[in-house]
């Protein structure tokens, strides 16, 4: 038996120890935001958080994230109540057919929480393991600038 | 507040941000079995025998092949030469022969590897020319405008080159998927991926005939398209069904990327021929175009796909003599079919690039020679169409020139190439292009869409339309479109979902159609539900309290007070579809584009630094969306001019893979300036005309005279890789030495 | 997906001992550190059945360490703990920039540097920097230990001279003198995330008199391993650099590499772009 933490609850998982935490989440977790969009590495649909960290989760077998907190898209919010991250993508069309948006907003999300940088530039090289095919990701870009923007303000005056 | 020309929030937008929306992998299907197919080792070959392992447990494994199809072993199309699954003749390697189905995904995957399939194997035509030279077209089409002869006549030059475009892989981030199951009723059920439910709905009747109602096609919510998911479908929906039949259970079908990638349509490949009669001046005078293009094995689309092309194969110009002959041929490779464009992408990066060797030629700017033969109204295209209305041609090439500074930062690429010691070439490309907006000529007539908007027993507004959201914000703008209409709230508008049981069928969700044509039923019909409710004495604009009111009232037996409307041609147009005649599309949407880039001069490595560019798509119903749709039909291009590879080996895509095939990622893309000009369109609700496509026809011949500025090399192929264009050197330094 | 979770066997030692221990017993087991490279594979179907020996527990092996002459790399340190890790970013930088090109920001949180070196992939971004750091590679196995330089740890694609049994502990590097130069460049086949066609670093020391003191310069995805130009760097030594001299080196570099055609790229690309690379580093001032 595998224990983890998933979105800050304590889960257990009983099952092949090998089972690829994408798959655990998807099907034993019934967290089906998570995606997977090619099983390489490349996309970074299946993104996740894994103890802060943004990571490939069709590349995971869940045995190594045991004891670990992993976050997926459903921890950010609810369709009634976005996080400001998510606001953000709405309100710039940063998510069109929805695909990758989860992982997008994953990696994206470490980013601004680690206090990343809201140069577009710093913004792009965060996001480069995500493909998406619909929007170009300049609306995308824009979406995590802003909210980038918004947490750096936030913090400084936190200080 | 209008709800039309503002960027109202998507309808579709939260869920897909919060990991609720349900793309057809997410649903658990209880006691569902996973299918797999079996797919031809060879590319030609006869089918003799399939040999199941005896020494594999097969008890927990249930088998579906040609013979367990109840109707006609063919995926309807157009012509009916595609089986569902091989049982003689095998045409293409990656060919679907069985399905077989497992509780267990990786056990189905297994028992593959336990079937030998024995086959005499053939000689297979992998490429266009032995094809054509075979006989083996699909299709020809042929477009006379003029007196070609004497238009040559009359020329002071004449042009001549070939291009060549190659397959291109749509790289949805979501594989296609379907489930199927037959309900207790004989209702046989489809959910999954798709663009087009009915188009799955009429193929499923050819393959398991029953009444139509017993058909049920629903979409689920669709990880993008991009025309990969337009017809292939009938053939997954169909491998689902069969197996789903036989097993008596539900059967989920869901590609991994490297079956996705080697199995399922492409961009057809493309040789295209130009020779172009000019005057001194620039100007145009007659125009000879060949289009060959590559099928693969079955029809599928394919005469579609070469009619656009040929339609646009002159470039957004007017020639008074022209001959386009365009023909499609059968090679033994997985079928070619739809993706954004859709033909015209091949022939306008052709005659772009013709226009840039003509100014190259005669040693005029490649603006001035646009200028000098640029579509405008009351230009008479190569099918004798008049542009009446809405032609934003000159405008979109005014704005890109005008906002990128095209002329001096042409100068400034000249100057800093001139430097010696300067790390890069740079350089600045142009090109303007045009795309017809819903299905050829007589294709809509053909169609007769349906749409309706209804008045709910509960108050509520409902729209019904077959027109699938596959991340271009459709559930949006039909919902903006019927609120204006009737002059309510964009929140009081409910979309349906695409469910053949309950939508009426609205046609195909491609050929940037679903705005214009099906936004304009939709318009229609919510002015008729408008009239007949003030009729009923419902003051306008209507309250919610008066809405639900009126509901009771006109809501006879719980039943929605709903009007359809159908589609009607337009009286003045005319197509002759024999002879490819009259109003090839009932308008135009037009774009210009402007590049720059840079090449390093260590690696050849293109780098993209700016692209500029202004869009007429008539009336934007929503700018923020249709930004979106001009920003990643323009990236997909940039994949398509400079990145995307398709590397074809014995017949099948050696390259099958993400980390092989790349499209590009955030740091690819540059910044992107868009520019929307609104030339509406009489006929368009709103005046809007199509957006889809447009953007995905105009960045590879910018990118590629954008090189040719900078580097003075011509090429004449895609993709634009650094190999080609180190070896493009290296031949130039060897003929001038 | 086509990875059978049920059909694998799985070994998860808690310690470097048990992990060498039961590695001597299941000398056919696959070690599995962040699993980027492996996972891959699992998931198009290609290891299903296999025995994993999981390495992700065994801390000691995850430490960056400084030594007397330069740092110790654990193993299992990853590729994103290398950019960010004070001591490697001020004295090994050509390293950093090396990680910072493996894939995306996920790829690089989960890849580690003897991952990378135990799959042995002619194009791994990270071995030219390390070969001409001259990095030596620390191997353990449940008898014994030895330490080797890098490049006698690749023996052909995707081979390694590791015996049976034996894991990689650590990766040891000595830091360099100040270099004149230094640079690293990947070309890969598109501007992040992509395999290298070609991949470059060199380092190179003046003698107070102008002369070339040393130069080295590595090539990966040129041959069926990470190759040091060793006829190129052999005729730069103790000469001073004119363009005469960096001409012959550039056309010697043919000799030290076996560039070919293949998915990625020609044989012809290849070879041009390491000339035209190596030439910048040589004739540039602090080439980038």
């Amino acid at each position: 038996m595998i224990e983890l933490t998933v979105n800050r609850k304590k889960r257990r998982y009983r099952g092949p120890a090998f089972k690829r935490l994408l798959d655990v989440l998807r099907e034993d977790f019934e967290l089906t935001g998570t995606k997977e969009g090619c099983g390489e590495g490349e996309c970074g649909a299946c993104t996740v958080l894994l103890d802060g960290e943004p990571v490939n989760s069709c590349l995971v077998p869940v045995v190594q994230a045991e004891g670990s907190r992993v976050e997926t898209v459903e921890a950010l919010g609810a369709a009634s109540r976005l996080s400001p991250l998510q606001q953000s993508f709405l309100d710039q069309g940063g998510a069109q057919c929805g695909i990758c948006t989860p992982g997008m907003l994953m990696t994206a999300v470490a980013h601004v929480r680690s206090g990343g940088s809201a140069d577009p530039d710093s913004v792009r090289t965060a996001l480069a393991g995500n493909l998406c095919r619909c929007t170009g990701y300049q609306h995308i870009v824009a979406a995590v600038v802003d909210t980038a923007k918004r947490e750096r303000t936030r913090r400084a005056r936190a200080r | 507040m209008a709800s039309v020309g503002t960027s109202s929030r998507r309808k579709e937008g939260p869920e897909k941000l919060t990991g609720e929306a349900r793309y057809i992998d997410d649903y658990p299907l209880e006691g569902a079995l996973h299918g797999v197919t079996l797919r031809s080792k060879v590319a030609r070959g006869i089918l003799r025998e399939i040999r199941f392992d005896p020494s594999f447990d097969w008890s927990s494994v249930v088998v579906a092949t040609a013979s367990d199809i109840p109707g006609e072993n063919c995926v309807l199309l157009i012509e009916k030469d595609q089986p569902l699954l091989a049982s003689r003749e095998l045409n293409h390697l990656e060919e679907p022969i069985l399905i077989l189905g497992h509780s267990d995904r990786a056990k189905a995957y297994e028992a593959l590897e336990h079937i030998e399939v024995v086959c005499d194997e053939g000689e297979p035509v992998l490429t266009m020319e032995e094809a054509l030279a075979n006989g083996a077209v699909f299709k020809r089409y042929e477009i006379v405008k003029g007196d070609l002869e004497a238009g040559f006549r009359g020329a002071d030059v004449v042009v001549e080159e070939e291009y060549r475009v190659p397959h291109q892989e749509q790289a949805y981030i979501e594989t296609n998927g379907i489930a199927a199951w037959e309900e207790k009723d004989g209702t046989l059920v489809l959910i999954g991926s798709m663009q087009c439910p009915y188009y799955v709905h009429k193929a499923m009747l050819g393959l398991f005939p029953r009444a139509p109602e017993k058909i049920r096609v629903i979409q689920t919510v669709t990880g993008g398209g991009f025309g990969g998911k337009e017809e292939y479908p009938n053939l997954i929906a169909g491998h689902a069904a069969v197996l789903a039949l036989k097993a008596k259970r539900p059967v989920k079908i869901v590609y991994d990327r490297a079956e996705d990638m080697r199995a399922t349509t492409k961009r057809h490949p493309a040789r295209i021929r130009h020779r172009t009669g000019v005057k001194k001046d620039g100007t145009i005078v007659a125009q000879e175009i060949d289009v060959l293009m590559d099928g693969g094995a079955y029809v599928t689309l394919s005469p579609v796909v070469l009619s656009r092309g040929v339609l646009h194969a002159t470039g957004p110009y007017e020639c008074p003599n022209v001959r386009v002959v365009g023909q499609v041929v059968k090679t033994n490779t997985p079928p070619n079919g739809a993706f954004r464009g859709f033909g015209a992408p091949q022939t306008l990066f052709a005659a772009e690039m013709q226009v840039e060797k003509i100014a190259a030629r005669l040693g005029l700017d490649a603006l001035a020679v646009r200028r000098k033969n640029l579509f405008r109204e009351g230009s008479v295209t190569a099918t004798g169409q008049v542009l009446k209305e809405s032609v934003g041609a000159q405008e979109v090439l005014d704005r890109a020139v005008a906002i990128s500074r095209y002329l001096p930062r042409k100068k400034e690429c000249e100057r800093w190439n001139r430097r010696k010691a300067a790390p890069s070439w740079r350089g600045v490309g142009l090109a303007a292009v045009f795309h017809g907006a819903g299905f050829t000529g007589s294709g809509e007539v053909y169609l007769q869409s349906r749409a309706t908007v209804s008045l709910l027993p509960n108050g509520d507004i409902e729209v019904e339309a077959a027109s699938t959201e596959i991340g271009q914000g459709t559930t949006s703008i039909l919902a903006s479109i019927v609120a204006d209409a009737l002059g309510v709230p964009y929140e009081w508008i409910r979309v349906s979902t695409p469910d053949t049981a309950k939508v009426p069928n609205s046609g195909p969700t491609v050929a940037s159609r679903t705005c214009m044509i099906v936004g304009g039923l939709l318009k229609r019909s919510a002015d008729e539900l408008r009239r007949a409710l003030e009729k009923e004495g419902v003051a306008w604009p209507p309250t919610p309290p008066a809405l639900k009111r009126a509901a009771r009232k006109v809501c006879a037996n719980g039943r929605p007070f709903g009007f359809v409307q159908e589609y009607e041609r337009p009286g003045d147009i005319r197509w002759d579809d024999a002879r490819y005649r009259g109003d090839a599309y009932g308008v135009y949407g037009y774009a210009a584009m402007v590049v720059e880039l840079e090449i390093d001069k260590l690696t050849y490595e293109v780098t993209v630094k700016e692209v500029i560019t202004a869009q007429d798509v008539g009336r934007a119903i929503n700018p923020l969306l249709v930004e979106g749709q001009i920003l990643g039909g323009t990236v997909q291009a940039l994949g398509y001019a400079l990145l995307e590879n398709a590397i074809f080996d014995k017949g099948v895509m050696a390259n099958a893979s993400f980390t092989n095939y790349v499209i590009p990622t955030t740091l690819d893309t540059p910044p992107m300036r868009v520019e929307i000009v609104e030339k509406p369109y009489s006929l368009g609700p709103f005046g809007a005309k199509g957006v889809g496509e447009l953007p995905m026809d105009v960045p590879a011949p910018a990118v590629a005279a954008a090189i040719h500025q900078a580097t003075g090399l011509f090429l004449t192929e895609l993709p634009l890789l650094p190999e080609r264009i180190l070896k493009a050197m290296h031949d130039r330094a060897h003929r001038q030495s | 997906m086509r990875g059978d979770a049920s059909s694998m066997k799985l070994l998860r030692p808690r310690s470097v001992e048990e992990a060498l221990r039961l590695y001597a017993a299941s000398p056919h087991a696959v070690p599995l550190a962040g699993g980027t490279d492996f996972m891959v594979a699992w998931n198009a179907g290609d290891a299903n059945g296999r025995t994993i020996l999981d390495l992700s527990r065994l801390t000691p092996w995850k430490r960056i360490a400084e030594t007397k002459t330069g740092v110790r790399i654990g193993a299992l340190a990853t590729h994103r703990e290398l950019q960010v890790h004070p001591l490697i970013r001020k004295r090994l930088p050509l390293l950093v920039e090396a990680c910072a090109t493996i894939g995306g920001r996920q790829i690089q949180f989960r890849g580690t540097l003897g991952g990378n070196i135990a799959n042995a992939s002619p194009a791994g971004d990270t071995f030219p920097p390390l070969a001409v750091y001259e990095a030596r590679v620390r191997l353990r196995s449940a008898g014994e230990s030895r330490t080797i330089p890098l490049l006698d740890v690749f023996t052909g694609v995707k081979k390694t001279a590791l015996a049976r049994g034996e894991l990689i502990e650590s990766i040891e590097i000595d830091f360099p003198r100040r270099p004149a130069r230094e640079s690293f460049r990947k070309v890969g086949t598109r501007a992040a995330s992509a395999i290298s066609k070609t991949v470059a670093a060199g380092l190179l020391w003046l003698s107070s008199d102008g002369r070339i003191r040393e130069v080295r310069f590595a090539l990966g995805s040129m041959a069926p391993t990470v190759r040091r130009l060793s006829s190129v760097e052999a005729l730069l030594a103790g000469k001073k650099p004119t363009s005469r001299l960096v001409a012959e080196a550039v056309d010697l570099l043919e000799n030290d590499v076996s560039p070919i055609d293949d998915l990625r790229s020609t044989r012809a690309y290849r070879l041009e772009v390491s000339r035209n690379l190596l030439r910048a580093f040589l004739s540039t001032g602090l080439a980038r």
